[in-house]
């Protein structure tokens, strides 16, 4: 076979080679739109639906029954306490826990079973923390229909991903850096305190805000505690009672959020109460993105200075 | 009344030159990663004020050996140790399980093979281990972090710029800014494990001479990959293979005329 020959075969090899690439590389961006074009589709429909209901009065208005009145300010407001509530909760204990995890437990099987039902535990249905919630907090602890209640079971649904984040940025740790700090003769705590948690406060930080912008769109463990879906009054504001048990008046007051507000108007015959839940789940997404948006940022910000 | 002979005293002074005292010293030293020894029956001095070289192929166990020295070993479950290490003047056994890993670590200092500054400030990482003592003086916590930063040959480069990120500095000032961080504590012994396998030709000379400076202070281990580095920086030198000290000896013995064959063909470079 002479040369030019040879180089016509390989060079026929390739193109059939590469046709692969193509046809790869065409099944790959249409499985990308389909998750892609849903989402815009969904929320271009919100937008159209719900952008011309936004205006001042209808974040500071209470529901009502005419829909041009309704507004979400109890839904937001419950929303945000709620939030805060959860980020209490969640991030002292799954932080906690984290650390513990990879710093202070010991390896054995006691551990690798907490470490196994920590991972699962991120899988169990939200409605299934709701009804522990009812059962435990409501009825055991007597706590309410509250925004404490809805705290505590939404920073308990969020634990599990706070643990692991927590595990996994301090994972990303090497274990040099470690090592130094115990070479100078730092404790433990010594060890956490001065590296450990800085160094990680990045990637834990990220997956706090994810977590909760996973729980500020929970509605059902929500339902299941209770939560009214028509509120008409606020709760007391935060920290204004009289000292010292006033300051926590807002902790047990009956409260709404976002999603269920949503899932109210939603459920009316009437077209307009639908627009109003559009522009709610506006609201929501526009919410959760800037949470997500906050999170990348935070992670730019502490990395900044961190290189392995 | 009759006059010493001179020349029987002369040759007997000029053999006896008067033994180093010892810092430290290792006795029946074995050691467990579980189930698999890595040491074996080490026995050996480290003379006060020299350094003392360990030398050896890949896997021979010189840096579990010199991880010994802190204890190291005790942040990773399943390791043992059996024996002893001893450090003088005081006769504390450090691997005697009664005493605290702390302790040890506070009077024996260690630098890494690669350098693994703490991402805080150069000034910080100095002060680090004064930090972990309580000091909080800022004067005297100044003073220590000038005082080491000069004894690791670093002052001059970075006095300007104390509070600059520890990473923006060069890897070879990085390796010299965890020499000052161990320095900065005042240390009875330095631990060495192969400070300059991740720097280049130039920052290695600096390495180098600086170990020579040091030990006018502090006794130092270090464990080299490199023979010529064994024979230029230390006073003693010990050979390792698989796990057992095969010959210990004065680094000019030990690269002139080695007791073992085995030492022999390494040094010669027909095994390695």
């Amino acid at each position: 076979m002479s040369e030019a020959a040879k180089v016509r075969e390989v060079r026929a090899l390739i193109a059939a080679n590469k046709r692969w690439d193509l046809v790869f590389a065409t099944l790959g961006l249409l499985a990308l739109m389909v998750g892609v074009l849903t989402f815009v589709a969904l929320f271009g429909q919100m937008v159209i639906e719900g952008a011309p209901r936004l205006s001042w009065d209808f974040f500071t208005h209470f529901p009502s029954r005419k829909p041009d009145q309704a507004g979400i300010l109890s839904a937001w407001v419950g929303s945000t306490l709620v939030m805060i509530v959860t980020a209490a909760t969640a991030v002292p204990l799954g932080v906690g826990a984290g650390v513990y995890l990879e710093e202070y437990a010991p390896r054995n099987w006691m551990t690798d079973l907490i470490e196994i039902n920590v991972t699962n535990l991120a899988g169990v249905p939200s409605i299934v923390y709701g009804l522990l919630a009812l059962g435990l907090f409501v009825y055991q602890f007597g706590l309410g229909q509250s925004i404490l209640t809805a705290g505590l079971t939404l920073g308990l649904l969020i634990l599990p991903v706070v643990i692991v984040a927590t595990r996994e940025a301090i994972r990303a740790i090497p274990s040099a850096i470690r090592e130094a700090a115990y070479a100078l003769g730092a404790t433990k705590w010594q060890t956490t305190s001065d590296h450990i948690l800085p160094y990680s406060m990045a990637g834990i930080m990220t997956g706090v805000i994810i977590g909760m912008a996973r729980a500020i769109g929970e509605t059902a463990p929500v339902i299941t505690i209770g939560a009214l879906t028509f509120i008409a009054f606020l709760p007391a504001a935060p920290f204004t009672g009289d000292p010292p048990a006033g300051l926590f008046d807002w902790i047990m007051s009956p409260f709404t959020v976002m999603p269920i507000q949503m899932f109210n108007w939603t459920s009316r015959p009437e077209a307009a109460f639908h627009h109003n839940a559009a522009a709610a789940g506006l609201v929501l997404v526009v919410m959760t993105l800037s949470m997500n948006a906050f999170a990348i940022y935070i992670r730019y910000r502490l990395r900044k200075n961190i290189k392995w | 009344m009759v006059a010493t002979p001179a020349p029987q005293i002369a040759p007997v002074a000029a053999v006896a030159a008067p033994d180093p005292s010892k810092k430290s010293e290792s006795m029946g030293l074995g050691f467990y990663y579980s189930s698999f020894q890595a040491l074996k029956n080490i026995n050996m001095p480290i003379y006060e004020k020299k350094v003392t070289a360990l030398i050896g192929p890949s896997g021979c166990g010189k840096s579990t050996y010199l991880r010994c020295f802190n204890r190291m070993h005790d942040l990773y479950p399943g390791n043992r140790y059996e024996g002893d290490i001893m450090l003088y003047p005081d006769h504390t056994n450090i691997l005697n399980p009664d005493v605290d890993p702390i302790e040890v670590r506070m009077r024996i200092s260690m630098v890494f093979q690669k350098p693994n500054p703490f991402p805080k400030s150069i000034y910080e990482n100095v002060a680090y281990g004064l930090r972990v003592r309580g000091e909080r003086k800022r004067a005297l916590l100044d003073e220590k972090v000038e005082e080491a930063l000069r004894g690791a040959a670093l002052w001059e480069e970075v006095k300007n710029r104390l509070n600059d990120l520890a990473f923006n500095l060069s890897g070879g000032q990085q390796q010299r800014l965890c020499i000052a961080r161990a320095l900065a504590t005042d240390p009875e012994m330095l631990l060495f494990d192969e400070p300059t396998s991740a720097l280049d030709p130039i920052a290695t000379a600096s390495i180098e001479q600086l170990l020579a400076e040091l030990k006018e202070k502090v006794t130092i281990l270090i464990v080299t990959h490199n023979m010529q580095q064994a024979a230029r920086v230390s006073d003693y030198t010990a050979y390792m293979y698989l796990g057992e000290m095969i010959e210990f000896d004065a680094t000019e013995t030990i690269f002139m005329k080695p007791k073992h064959k085995q030492t022999e063909d390494y040094i010669t470079g027909r095994f390695g």
